[in-house]
């Protein structure tokens, strides 16, 4: 019992940061409806910044203030990201800003590796708190009351801001109805940079807060971002109680799991999510998102046809010149291009389901990590051939898929999103705390082909077939009946269901034909370097892949190709320098703000323009 | 009988509000039946209880002497019932005639098929039906540049393409100049002629619904308050005060906003 009430304490007070962090991103996105996935940097600049301040600010007055300066400055960041990066692109097509902070990650993860070194920063006690009390015989961190006491009181200040004052009223309002907001003479650009410092600060309070407990280092915005989106999504998107509730939830539920199920704790959060969303689709607070037909956001997407007699023949020219290239090429070439091939099939087979079937999948890695350990795993714990294990592979992970999207599809929208990103975290967590069987962080090693694959100008062969051959296959099941039903689906509902197409049917297969495609990248991506850790299966795996189809463009068939050739090349040249990741952020924040259209949209554009192609009714 | 549509005391609640208040109603072939009622009568609720957007509260909705009651809208479409909305509901990345193509493909049973070219199906049919409401010469054009009016015909030949037996038109003419009206009704009323096809309609424009249905059933605050022909509808002294004055329209709509 006592044991008991002294984790309850412990919990709570690590749901401080948690909700902190939370209630910010939920704030940003109910007014700016931008999921800010850089909220974990901000997190993590917040604890970085604090220790620093708190070098320099002596005692018990110095560390305090020294948090508080750490919020304050991490607020003027992000109105600084606001304004440099997000500004130019709320324009832009509808989940185009999420790329653009995306790059804001990469950017801030650099600078931080630069500002503040490799070394991980073990934060300062807090001066005058740094024993314990005795909470019915247990020993209770002093600072973790402080903690237990400071959160509500933040809740409370911001529940008072958001209901009781003017601009809390301008908040809500927006998060109800931008349009009329701005029309009744707010204006909303200010606004959103606003609410967007304010979500900045709370993040950065958080990162500063947690300093005595957990320092800082440079993995922290990563770590902090899955829990954080957990807690959002089960208190409800933009619903302060709600994400209050949820961090105790989760905190609490945590430390339990650390003492008496320690290889659960991280599968455990997603659990809970799945069970609370299938109960309440749409989190504990929040309410319906009404999914309203308000069409597309930019220009409308242009009727697709198939390829002409030109671009067929530079299609096949383009194959028969990968085909000959052992002919001219080094083998480390090979090994190269056998890379690009199959990171294409994979941004391919999330752009069938990103872009015409509209259907954000954050998660899209569950198919290319699942379909990599299904064959691992058959060929280590079931002697199963390769041959048979690479056939196997993308079915477990088309099946997989099925399961997924028969869940997810019950919501729409972020929260269809945040679940799919929910399921893709809770196979990763399963890999990595199910060492027994996976292998864990330490992966599965000597997956190779059979004897006659194994010359790299035969795997070169393999995977030339099966990437060119799906890719071709996603794009012939674009122009065919099935195709055509997917983008009705997307274009509208409410039309498609009253003339007797099941869109529930239509997109639960293609989510399938999409995690089977995406595993057979995978189980191609396991036999060429024979074996498979857990990264496969991360946030940012799935985010590779939906850069590339941002990147490369939503709005055009050939986008997901595009983008995948384009980043793969990025990629090779700048990881020979330190700082690679700084030159990719910024590049990908150039890209956005430059090219909304993505890169084949851009061509097409500037080609028009040139009049070198026909434009169509436009 | 020969009734074509049939709705046995069709009643809709929503808490404690009666949207749609015993309602029952008979539209027989060939008919062009036009409900009408101030904002908040209930005609739309009526709309989506018929096509099964809506469950119904109590009551009976009958096709052709086949109960329909509380199927899905996928399932009344594949009973031979047609609709168009009040805000128009058209593929915007598709070609016009794909948007046909789209319907004709659901008819035919081809949405899961994985291998011919979509667009080369059925498009005989399609530009017949596009002939028909007048838009053939803008096939291939793009869904999303069209004006408001030539997207309302589009509908209306989604909502022909699989030969519905009874069309449902929630507010046809709604947003459109005074020429499209009158082009669009004499259209449908062509329709109905020509095909047989019988239509119900809700509309807010007098003229449009004096001019061309052939009956009028007139709801308020979710009951149905007067039935007749375009003389004896603007003669019913009930109707003239809920549309014209004593009151009764005003208090309505207050309580219905309530």
């Amino acid at each position: 019992m006592e044991l008991f009430v002294a984790q309850i304490i412990t919990g709570l007070a690590n749901a401080s940061s948690l909700f902190l962090v939370a209630c910010g991103l939920s704030l940003i996105f109910g007014v700016t409806r931008i999921v800010n996935f850089a909220h974990g940097s901000l997190y993590m600049l917040g604890a970085y910044l604090g220790y620093t301040f708190m070098q320099v600010l002596p005692g018990a007055l110095g560390f305090w203030s020294s948090i508080l300066l750490a919020g304050v400055s991490v607020g003027v960041i992000g109105i600084l990201v606001e304004m440099l990066v997000l500004r130019p692109v709320y324009k832009a097509p509808e989940l185009f800003q999420l790329v653009a902070t995306f790059g804001v990650i990469l950017v801030i993860q650099d600078i931080a590796l630069i500002v503040f070194g490799p070394e991980d920063l073990l934060g300062p006690r807090a001066p005058g708190l740094r024993g314990v009390f005795r909470v019915m015989g247990e020993p209770v961190p002093k600072y973790d009351i402080i903690l237990l006491v400071i959160t509500p009181i933040v809740a409370l200040a911001l529940w008072y801001l958001i209901t009781q004052t003017r601009v809390g009223v301008l908040v809500r309002a927006a998060t109800q109805d931008r349009e009329m907001v701005s029309a009744l003479g707010v204006n909303q650009a200010w606004l959103f940079t606003g609410v967007f410092g304010l979500g900045s600060a709370l993040a950065g309070l958080g990162g500063a807060l947690q300093l005595p407990k957990g320092g800082a280092d440079l993995l922290m915005d990563f770590h902090i971002l899955a829990p954080v989106f957990v807690v959002v999504v089960i208190g409800g998107m933009g619903s302060l109680p709600g994400a209050y509730l949820a961090a105790v939830i989760i905190s609490v539920l945590n430390v339990f799991a650390v003492t008496y199920l320690p290889q659960s704790t991280l599968v455990l959060m997603f659990v809970v999510m799945i069970v609370v969303l299938t109960i309440r689709p749409y989190g504990l607070f929040g309410r319906e998102e009404v999914a309203g037909e308000h069409g597309q956001v930019g220009e409308p997407e242009r009727p697709i046809k198939p390829a002409s007699p030109r671009v067929q023949l530079l299609t096949s020219v383009f194959i028969l010149l990968l085909a000959m290239m052992p002919i001219y090429s080094a083998s480390f070439s090979l090994v190269f291009t056998t890379d690009v091939l199959i990171f294409c099939l994979f941004a391919a087979s999330l752009h069938f389901l990103l872009g015409l079937g509209g259907l954000v999948s954050f998660g899209h890695a569950a198919y290319y990590g699942g379909g990599a350990y299904v064959a691992a795993l058959l060929v280590t714990h079931a002697n199963t051939p390769m041959e048979l294990a690479f056939l196997l592979a993308p079915l477990g992970a088309g099946i997989a898929a099925l399961v997924i999207g028969w869940v997810c599809l019950r919501l729409t929208g972020v929260y269809f999103a945040m679940l799919t990103l929910a399921f893709a975290q809770l196979l990763w967590s399963l890999v990595f705390q199910w060492g027994e069987v996976t292998g864990g962080d330490d992966g599965i090693v000597n997956i190779w082909p059979s004897e006659w694959l194994k010359p790299t100008i035969v795997y070169y062969y393999l995977t030339l077939l099966f990437c060119v051959g799906g890719i071709l296959l996603l794009r012939h099941i674009a122009h065919s009946p099935f195709g055509y039903a997917l983008r009705a689906a997307r274009d509208s509902k409410r039309q498609a269901e009253s003339t007797g197409i099941d869109t529930r049917k239509i997109q639960l297969l293609a989510f399938g034909f999409a995690g089977f495609m995406g595993g057979l990248a995978g189980a191609l991506f396991v036999f060429s370097k024979g074996s498979v850790f857990p990264n496969e299966l991360e946030i940012a795996r799935s985010f590779d892949a939906l850069i590339v189809v941002f990147l490369g463009g939503v709005k055009t068939l050939a986008g997901g190709v595009a983008g995948g050739v384009f980043f793969k090349g990025i990629e090779d040249i700048l990881l020979k320098f330190e700082y690679w990741r700084l030159v990719m952020g910024l590049l990908i924040i150039f890209v956005v703000v430059l090219a909304p259209e993505g890169i084949v949209g851009s061509l097409r554009k500037g080609a028009e323009r040139l009049n070198l192609i026909k434009s169509k009714d436009m | 009988m020969n009734g074509v549509l049939k709705t046995e005391r069709l009643t809709k609640t929503f808490g404690g509000l009666i949207a749609v208040d015993d309602v029952s109603l008979e539209l027989q072939k060939g008919e062009l039946l036009a409900l009408i009622g101030p904002n908040g009568a209930g005609k739309s609720t009526c709309f989506n209880m018929l096509m099964g957007q809506l469950k119904a509260t109590s009551g009976k909705v009958y096709l052709a002497d086949e109960e329909i009651t509380d199927l899905s809208p996928r399932q009344v479409w594949r009973k031979g019932v047609g609709r168009t909305f009040q805000i128009t509901a058209t593929y915007s990345s598709m070609t016009v005639i794909e948007n046909v193509q789209m319907a004709l493909l659901s008819h035919f049973g081809d949405i899961l098929r994985f291998l011919p070219r979509a667009h080369l199906l059925h498009r005989e049919e399609a530009l017949k039906l596009l002939d028909l409401v007048g838009m053939a010469d803008q096939a291939d054009r793009h869904c999303a540049v069209l004006a408001y009016g030539d997207l309302k015909r589009i509908e209306l030949a989604i909502a022909l393409a699989h030969s519905p037996m009874l069309l449902l038109m929630d507010e046809p003419t709604a947003g459109m100049s005074p020429k499209e009206r009158v082009d669009l009704m004499e259209l449908t009323a062509k329709i109905v002629r020509d095909q047989g096809v019988s239509v119900l309609f809700t509309e807010h424009d007098m003229d449009v619904v004096f001019a061309h249905s052939h009956r009028i059933m007139v709801l308020n605050r979710g009951k149905l308050i007067a039935e007749g022909d375009a003389g004896e509808i603007r003669n019913n002294p009930l109707v003239q005060e809920v549309y014209l004055g004593g009151g009764t329209l005003f208090t309505s709509e207050v309580e219905s906003h309530a």
